[in-house]
């Protein structure tokens, strides 16, 4: 029941053979059993019980509100949520209960979904790892597969034990592990320059980035304005779309919505031989794992071979992307953290000498090093003195990246298809030998200049690694074509057969594997 | 939360004016108080040459000034300039304060048409280009009344721009000449207010009331001096003067300081300063930081601002979801320069006049009501208008619209008057009654005091012939020629008639009786 698709359990609640209390309680009893994978900073319980309560109700009058009707669903804990405290995995927010929930919440709430809970990340969305949140990184369900454990028994060099678990990526590692463990069937993300798409890749997942615009940002608390958009986790391509079909929309509450049309419904596609796929040639990076490089040419192959026009694509100023982010990226939370400053919620310091050294000490309390690290550079691209050099200069190399775009889809091509991730995921402490800043330029090179763009892009999971580990590839739309890029994507989940994780032997010895994790409960909080 | 910012200029007589450069000149440190939804405006005007306090010495410069203003005018709407909250004056502290308001996380500003509306109409007023494209910027700085530590303005590329005022100033003997004047205005644009700080000294203490909706105007002036023909001497701001008295008292208190600095051989700091209003004079506010970098940065969760006009508007576009600048031209008012041409041109009115008449709330509509009802000339209408009506408002400290006499009473009297069924003095005694608002009509007080002038030539004749026969040396006087003494005879048949006998009938009539 757990692995089923969105309509399939949807259809199940219809027809009786569950009823949505059932469905809560099996997913918060598997949250239970993984919460070693610290997934979730909060867990909604109460609230999702008396949602199920609710949702059953509906059912049992026939009144279902839609295919999320009784659908447990978890959100990111950057998303405000109306008195479940929303923390961003900071210091600074513990203890902060928004008044009010987030317009893709609301929206969801408003179909009938569960709230599980709200999922780990790291601080502020702040990495590419889900390892630098204050309440201690998210493990990668795929740790505990059985596809891994096998591979890793045949592997004469590997540790036994669990010091080598895997990290999700990030930064919304915490919903990719909550739907990657199945405790349910969808997670919201936030996507800034590969979110959402990362850790769906590391997890064997589809993760999928919006359009800018498509989908409201009202109530995610912000990274970066002009590029955030919120993600959507799911197992299905199909249950992405049913998900961005209630989610997307003007919002009278950000200004940066537009109005759609139509519905967005997913037909499946039978024919490709109408579609251009175009092949990125600066995304053949010396860095790629020659594994996933591999899977991706097959994948070329597989649309040619299926009467798809693939042809090579040139996006020159791909490059300069990374160093492009960092400035824009900086500068926006230079300016989106100043509210945080101990007055009026959140952390507040004991120090009263005078409000300026109560901001100091608050601020420097409540943020990581990372947080800071960017506040400072953000704050100094934007000095007078340096703004047209450095800010101007990057939006100027923005456009640029857009541009390219811009072109390569205007030269025929119906969607991109490129890597998500340079390799697979790697194990914690590998991953924290390098710095946050070099691992998120590292990380986000596939993803970042289509935050840029404001495209739509997802991740589908494509095969297993040689270790057992899931690679995803990344299909880029153009803007507002979301509709016909989770259909190409559809079509291609279809082709390629993705495995299930295997996990039961996870949840069977959850209580062994939970003596073992001396320290990865200790921050957690229910 | 919005503040345009007007930046005007005007050009002197004889000097051509350098306007203090937008960007050098456009410098703010921690506002204090403010209001929730602003227009900003910055002018720079430049003044006269002006004469050090003591007359000058040959051989010694003469200075000029040179003010910019930076005004701050709260919007006239419901809600705020970001949000939906509402907009009220006086209302409990922290009680008009959305999620937004308060800047709690994941909130985004949304424009508030009625506010760029009022933004656009102010920038025609002010025959300013309107800019079809216009942007947001942050400008950051902490502060606590400042939530988000940072305010959205519009930095880059603001609403309105180029605009101009023309206005008068009175000169002359007694003021009673009106000279024409324009200033420039630099831009316009529109800006979220902070919240108000209200220091508790007492117990340490600050409190934050983010309802911004208080505080209608605020000016901020850049002044600074040279001598003509110079390089622009350094500037000085003086910050949140509040009423435009005290604006004036500061400019001209800190140009005078300014010169006695300077002439006594220091010199001008680029600071900001405060207006002492009981010392009734400015002084620095010591910056405890030294100049502020205000990070300026575009506002992401704002698009650009596009304005249409009749040719530009896509066709089909929904109304609601566009504003049209020509629709807006069209629900423009007269503007006073216009108002007062036509005043000119209508009823021959002295330039000053027309001033006089715009610069009191609700008096050209109170002249232009009478003007209806009365056959009384335009400039009986005015005189009376101007002179005596302003004159007891003034008097009583009282605005138009609570005058006791109404536009139509005044009308019935001038009528009155332009009929010759009353006198002029008799005319100023019924306005005196009307005043006493005991709800008479004028006609019911002229019966009711019997101040009908004597329309009965015969009577009259009489009254004549008995005050020559009782005073016969002033009748012997007038026959010798003095001319003065026949004002005596009227003074006298007048006083007798109980001031309801019109002077030139009873002029007529004596030198008739005089000469026979």
């Amino acid at each position: 029941m757990l692995g089923q698709t969105l309509r399939e359990v949807s259809a199940a609640l219809k027809q009786g053979q569950i009823t949505p209390t059932e469905l809560c309680q099996k997913c918060l009893s598997l949250i239970k059993k993984t919460k070693f994978l610290n997934a979730y900073i909060t867990v909604s319980e109460e609230v999702a019980l008396k949602q199920a309560e609710e949702s059953e109700k509906r059912y049992k009058n026939g009144q279902s509100l839609g295919d999320l009707d009784g659908i447990p669903i978890a959100v990111k804990d950057n998303f405000s949520t109306s008195g479940i405290e929303t923390t961003c995995a900071s210091n600074m927010l513990k203890g902060y209960v928004p008044p009010y929930n987030a317009t893709v919440v609301q929206k969801l709430l408003d179909q009938g979904a569960l709230l599980m809970g709200k999922t780990n990340l790291d601080e502020f969305a702040m990495g590419s790892g889900s390892t630098d949140g204050v309440f201690g990184p998210v493990k990668n369900p795929w740790s505990y597969s059985k596809q891994y454990r096998e591979k890793r028994k045949q592997n004469p060099h590997s540790e036994s034990g669990d010091s080598d678990w895997l990290i999700t990526g990030g930064s919304s590692g915490g919903s990719a592990a909550a739907v990657s463990a199945f405790t349910c069937y969808a997670a919201l993300g936030s996507d800034t320059g590969g979110s959402t798409r990362n850790p769906a890749a590391h997890c064997g997942l589809v993760g999928f980035k919006p359009s800018y615009g498509l989908v409201s940002r009202h109530g995610l608390i912000p990274l970066v304005n002009s590029m955030d958009v919120p993600g959507i986790l799911t197992r299905y391509v199909d249950d992405a779309a049913i998900v961005l079909g209630v989610l997307a929309g003007h919002d009278p509450k950000d200004s940066t919505t537009v109005p759609i049309n139509k519905p967005l419904v997913l037909s499946s596609l039978e024919d490709v031989s109408k579609l251009c796929i175009g092949i990125p040639k600066e995304y053949l990076v010396p860095e790629l794992s020659s594994e996933i490089q591999c899977l991706w040419s097959r994948a070329a192959d597989l649309f040619e071979s299926e009467g798809a026009k693939v042809i090579e694509v040139s996006l020159p100023h791909t490059s300069y992307s990374i160093v492009c982010y960092h400035v824009l990226c900086t500068s926006e939370v230079a300016s989106n953290m100043a509210r945080f400053d101990g007055l009026q919620y959140g952390h507040r310091c004991d120090i009263d000498v005078s409000t300026e050294a109560m901001y100091a000490a608050t601020r420097r309390e409540g943020f990581n090093d990372v947080v800071r690290g960017r506040i400072l550079s953000g704050n100094f691209f934007l000095l007078k003195e340096n703004y047209e050099n450095y800010f101007v200069k990057a939006q100027k190399v923005r456009r640029l990246i857009a541009n390219d775009f811009v072109n390569a889809f205007n030269s025929g091509v119906d969607v991109l298809l490129t890597p998500t991730t340079l390799s697979e995921a790697v194990p914690y402490l590998e991953f924290i030998k390098e710095d946050n800043r070099t691992r998120s330029a590292q990380d986000d090179i596939f993803t970042q200049a289509v935050n840029m763009a404001g495209l739509p892009a997802v991740n589908i999971p494509i095969a297993l690694s040689n270790q057992g580990l899931p690679i995803g590839l990344q299909f880029i739309g153009r803007a507002f074509c979301d509709q016909q890029l989770l259909t190409v994507a559809k079509w291609f989940e279809k082709q390629v057969q993705f495995p299930v994780i295997q996990l039961q032997e996870l949840v069977d010895n959850c209580s062994a594997i939970l003596e073992n994790e001396k320290l990865a409960s200790v921050s957690l909080k229910q | 939360m919005a503040a345009p910012m007007l930046r005007w200029g005007c050009r002197g007589r004889r000097w051509a004016l350098a306007c203090v450069d937008g960007g050098s000149c456009h410098r703010r440190g921690a506002p204090t108080g403010s209001t929730s939804n602003r227009i900003r405006g910055q002018s720079s005007v430049a003044q006269q040459p002006l004469h050090t306090a003591q007359k000058p010495r040959k051989g010694e410069h003469k200075w000029a000034a040179v003010v910019g203003l930076e005004i701050h005018a709260q919007i006239s709407s419901n809600s705020k300039l970001f949000s939906g909250s509402q907009v009220r004056f006086s209302a409990p502290p922290n009680s008009l304060v959305s999620f937004f308001d308060a800047s709690l996380p994941g909130t985004l500003p949304v424009l508030n048409r009625r506010c760029v509306e009022a933004a656009v109409m102010t920038g025609l007023a002010l025959n300013c280009h309107i800019n079809k494209k216009s942007l947001f910027d942050r400008k950051h700085y902490f502060y606590a009344d400042l939530p988000a530590g940072y305010q959205i303005t519009q930095h880059r590329l603001p609403i309105a721009v180029n605009g101009s005022l023309t206005y008068g100033i009175s000169a002359g003997k007694e003021c009673g000449q009106v000279i024409p004047k324009m200033v420039r205005v630099k831009q316009i644009q529109l800006e979220q207010d902070s919240g108000k700080s209200l220091h508790d000294d007492l117990r340490s203490q600050t409190l934050i009331d983010l309802n911004r909706a208080e505080g209608q105007l605020r000016v901020d002036a850049n002044i600074s001096v040279h001598h003509p023909g110079e390089p622009l001497g350094v500037r000085t701001e003086v910050k949140n003067l509040n009423s435009i008295r005290f604006l004036a008292k500061a400019i001209d208190y800190e140009i005078q300081r300014q010169i006695s600095e300077l002439e006594n051989g220091g010199e001008i700091l680029n600071e900001t300063r405060s207006f002492h209003e009981k010392l009734g004079c400015t002084v620095s506010m010591r910056d405890k930081e030294a100049k502020q970098d205000y990070r300026f940065m575009p506002e992401p969760n704002l698009p650009p601002l596009l304005l249409y006009d009749a040719t530009s508007l896509p066709t089909g576009a929904d109304p609601q979801q566009v504003i049209n600048i020509d629709q807006i031209r069209e629900t423009l008012p007269e503007l006073p320069s216009v108002t007062r041409e036509r005043l000119v041109q209508q009823y021959g009115m002295l330039p000053e006049h027309s001033f006089t008449l715009l610069n009191e709330v609700g008096l050209l509509e109170f002249f232009q009501n009478v003007m209806k009802e009365t056959r009384a000339e335009p400039k009986k209408v005015t005189s009376w208008v101007l002179n005596i009506f302003l004159g007891y408002l003034k008097q009583e400290n009282l605005a138009v619209s609570e005058s006791p006499v109404t536009p139509s009473a005044l009308a019935e009297l001038l009528d009155l008057l332009d009929s010759r069924t009353i006198s002029s003095s008799a005319a100023k005694q019924v306005f005196e009654e009307l005043w006493k608002r005991e709800g008479k009509t004028p006609g019911q007080i002229v019966s009711e005091k019997q101040l009908e002038l004597m329309q009965d030539r015969g009577a009259l004749e009489q009254f004549c012939y008995s005050v020559m026969k009782d005073h016969p040396q002033v009748v012997m006087d007038v026959k010798k020629g003095n001319p003065r003494a026949i004002n005596k005879l009227i003074g006298l048949v007048r006083k007798a008639t109980l001031n309801r006998a019109d002077p030139a009938v009873i002029k007529e009539i004596l030198e008739k009786q005089l000469s026979s």
